[in-house]
């Protein structure tokens, strides 16, 4: 990484509740360019309250801290805007939309994306190359794209249209959340596959997940523990080997204490 | 000549028509005009239905009457052309089109297209007279056994309304569109009266659209009876897209025989109440009918469908779909009744309402009945109420679509559940834009016909 390079994601001191209660009590994570960051940590720890709160979800309330992306603050942008801005959520539960195409879906997406960077709608035959172009990446059929919005789709069906759809709108950061539940190994592969190929020195990811078995397929340059709230240790990628030998209760009782 | 009377009570719409006798029978034959006097004594008994009466416990229909209105006992001249004032946002279909005005068939409706050889589409007073041998055959066979007070109003007033005959065997592939206009000077009532006869294995379908031409007060009592003989196909499909000072009340009485097939759907995209009853008797063996609603509702719109299914005879399939979305303070209610007679065994028969409240004021009532009288039967209903769902809005939003675009997104599939399965092509296409605009807020009910809002 040169010095050049703007910075892609900033969280200082963030705090966040839901209905009240805190759940991040002081998250600090810098991520640039080119990097890819792991968040470990045990169930209840935040992992996915974090992801929410970095992808705007409104049922969370952010009561201190600041978080800028892209040199802009992204707290005051709405789930949307973070999103044409370059942010992309792959949800742990993909949401079933009965009714809406997975054509229209994605050519909404597409086209208000690209509205946003002041680029004309796609036509509809360079939007359907488009889709033909990115099913490959995740090896989804047809099938799955011609019906509605996952409904109907399997689990791990569902983690592969996510990833297709990071494929389809080229994020600068992608937030994993979890994409590794309820995959066997043959769609894990396939999945990190995907997510490996979509890698680029210009964009970033962030891999939350609990388990170290993902981070086999996609390798992190950082690995960062979250628990009650707080990232407690931060490492290369060998902390998850320590993670997988020894438990998350070593780090536990540091912080507890 | 028009009467203009003041009603506060059904006594009144008695009075009207016991001193106007002879304007009511004036140019209809005997068999139409002993029908009236049993159907008005019917109305006289129940009067206008209110929360009173168990069918109409969300829907009053008395405040309704409270108007001074005119009547139209015989057909008036309009001195502008029809077919060029009408401009409004359903629209016509590149079909055989029928003009109905007030209830009475259009004097000036072009010849409409080749119609397969046979086929009778024209006014039910004039087929009345001509065709007397097929319409008294049929007339009032089904209203006639109805205690609804409101088909008992239409018997005992309707004196025109479209008459549509097809022989055996015949086949018309393009649909026949109707337009049903409400135009006046005044404030309106008008009872109009259809009969459809569908014929051994023949085939057709009607696009049927309801309108105000103007933003005058309009109540339209609309009564159909359809006979779907064996082997027969019909598609029903009623499009409403009156103002909010409209009222519209129909009955839709079908009868269908065995293998014969009946698609009905009921498209309220806009009007200030709205009461549907649909009454189908599945009356020979492997009949299927398949009914559906969707209805949309904002200000203090009012849309009350109520079927009633029966299945008389064994191994015959129903299947209901409706829908509504609600907004502001509108209200809806659903009842659906499924009959299942004694010996009608393997019958499936399902049912299922299912609504999205936009806002904390609008209110949707839905009461499923289901009277099953066989053992083996298979019947299913279900019903939901419930608001737009925030994750999958929130989904939609984290791909980078605003929440505006979101929620019609939701909005639109929520509909196309029953869009899809209008069995007119061309339009199905026009509903799917039309529904879009309605739900854009972009739908003005007839834009075109000088319309203000909050009438009444």
């Amino acid at each position: 990484m040169t010095n050049e390079q703007e910075d892609m994601l900033t969280v200082k001191n963030l705090h966040a509740t839901i209905d009240g209660k805190e759940i991040l009590k002081g998250i600090n994570l810098e991520v640039k360019p080119g990097e890819i960051h792991a968040i470990m940590g045990p169930n209840g720890s935040g992992k996915s309250t974090l992801a929410n709160v970095l992808a705007g979800h409104e049922n969370f309330e952010v009561t201190d801290g600041e978080v800028s992306f892209l040199n802009e603050n992204l707290l005051d942008q709405a789930a949307e805007e973070r999103a044409r801005n370059g942010l992309f959520l792959s949800f742990q539960y993909p949401i079933e939309i009965p009714g809406v195409s997975m054509v229209n879906f994605m050519k909404t997406a597409v086209n208000e994306q690209r509205k946003h960077r002041g680029l004309e709608p796609l036509k509809a035959s360079q939007f359907l190359k488009l889709m033909e172009d990115k099913k490959k990446v995740v090896e989804i059929s047809s099938q799955l794209t011609n019906r509605s919005v996952n409904e109907g789709f399997s689990g791990g069906e569902k983690k592969r249209n996510e990833i297709f759809q990071m494929a389809m709108l080229e994020p600068k950061l992608a937030i994993l959340d979890e994409t590794d539940s309820g995959l066997d190994i043959d769609a894990l592969r396939v999945v990190a596959n995907g997510v490996n190929k979509l890698k680029s020195p210009e964009n970033a990811t962030i891999v939350v997940t609990h388990y170290q078995r993902l981070l086999e397929y996609i390798v992190p340059d950082y690995v960062h523990v979250l628990h009650n709230g707080r990232i407690v240790k931060s490492a290369g990628k060998e902390l998850a080997y320590q993670l997988e030998e020894k438990g998350y209760d070593w780090l536990k009782n540091d912080s507890d204490q | 000549m028009i009467k203009k009377i003041q009603y506060t009570a059904a006594e009144e719409l008695v009075d009207l028509f016991t001193t106007n006798k002879d304007i009511y029978n004036e140019g209809c034959p005997d068999y139409m005009n002993k029908a009236r006097e049993a159907a008005l004594e019917k109305f006289r008994i129940s009067g206008i239905p209110s929360r009173k009466h168990e069918d109409y416990k969300y829907t009053d229909l008395r405040p309704v009457f409270e108007y001074d209105f005119e009547v139209v006992p015989r057909y008036v001249e309009h001195d502008v052309d029809l077919h060029e004032v009408f401009h409004c946002d359903v629209p016509q279909l590149n079909t055989h089109l029928i003009i109905l005005v007030n209830g009475w068939y259009y004097g000036q409706n072009r010849k409409i297209g080749q119609l397969p050889e046979g086929v009778i589409c024209s006014s039910l007073q004039h087929a009345a007279k001509h065709h007397y041998e097929i319409v008294e055959k049929y007339y009032n066979k089904m209203a006639g056994e109805s205690d609804d007070p409101m088909a008992n109003l239409n018997t005992s007033m309707a004196k025109d309304g479209l008459f549509f005959y097809v022989p055996d065997n015949v086949t018309i592939e393009a649909p026949v569109q109707i337009i049903n206009i409400m135009f006046g000077k005044e404030n309106t009532f008008a009872a109009q009266r259809n009969l459809f006869i569908m014929g051994k294995n023949s085939e057709a379908r009607i696009v049927f659209c309801d309108h105000t031409l103007n933003d005058n007060y309009y109540i339209l009592n609309n009564l159909t009876e359809s006979y779907i003989d064996r082997d027969a196909r019909f598609g029903f499909y009623s499009v409403q897209n009156q103002h909010n000072g409209a009222v519209n009340i129909t009955n839709f009485f079908g009868k269908i025989e065995s293998n014969a097939r009946l698609n009905s759907d009921a498209i309220t995209l806009n009007g200030g109440i709205v009461r549907n009853n649909l009454k189908v008797i599945l009356n020979g063996e492997h009949a299927h009918a398949n009914m559906n609603g969707l209805s949309f509702t904002d200000n203090k719109q009012h849309v009350d469908n109520f079927t009633a299914v029966d299945h008389a005879v064994p191994n015959c399939t129903s299947s209901q779909l409706y829908k509504n979305i609600l907004d502001d303070h509108s209200k809806g209610a659903f009842t659906g009744q499924i009959s299942v007679y004694q010996d009608a065994q393997k019958t499936e028969a399902f049912q299922q309402n299912n609504n999205v409240l936009l806002s904390e004021t609008a209110e949707m009532f839905t009461k499923p009945r289901l009277v099953i009288d066989a053992d083996d039967v298979r019947c299913s209903h279900g019903a939901t109420v419930g608001r737009i769902d925030e994750e999958a809005l929130f989904y939609l939003r984290t791909r980078g679509i605003g929440e505006k675009e979101a929620r019609l997104m939701i909005m639109y599939a929520f509909a196309d559940g029953v869009i899809s399965q209008v069995g007119v092509e061309v339009l199905r296409e026009r509903l799917s834009e039309l529904v879009d605009r309605r739900l854009r807020g972009e739908l003005g009910p007839c834009q075109t016909c000088s319309f203000k809002h909050g009438k009444r």
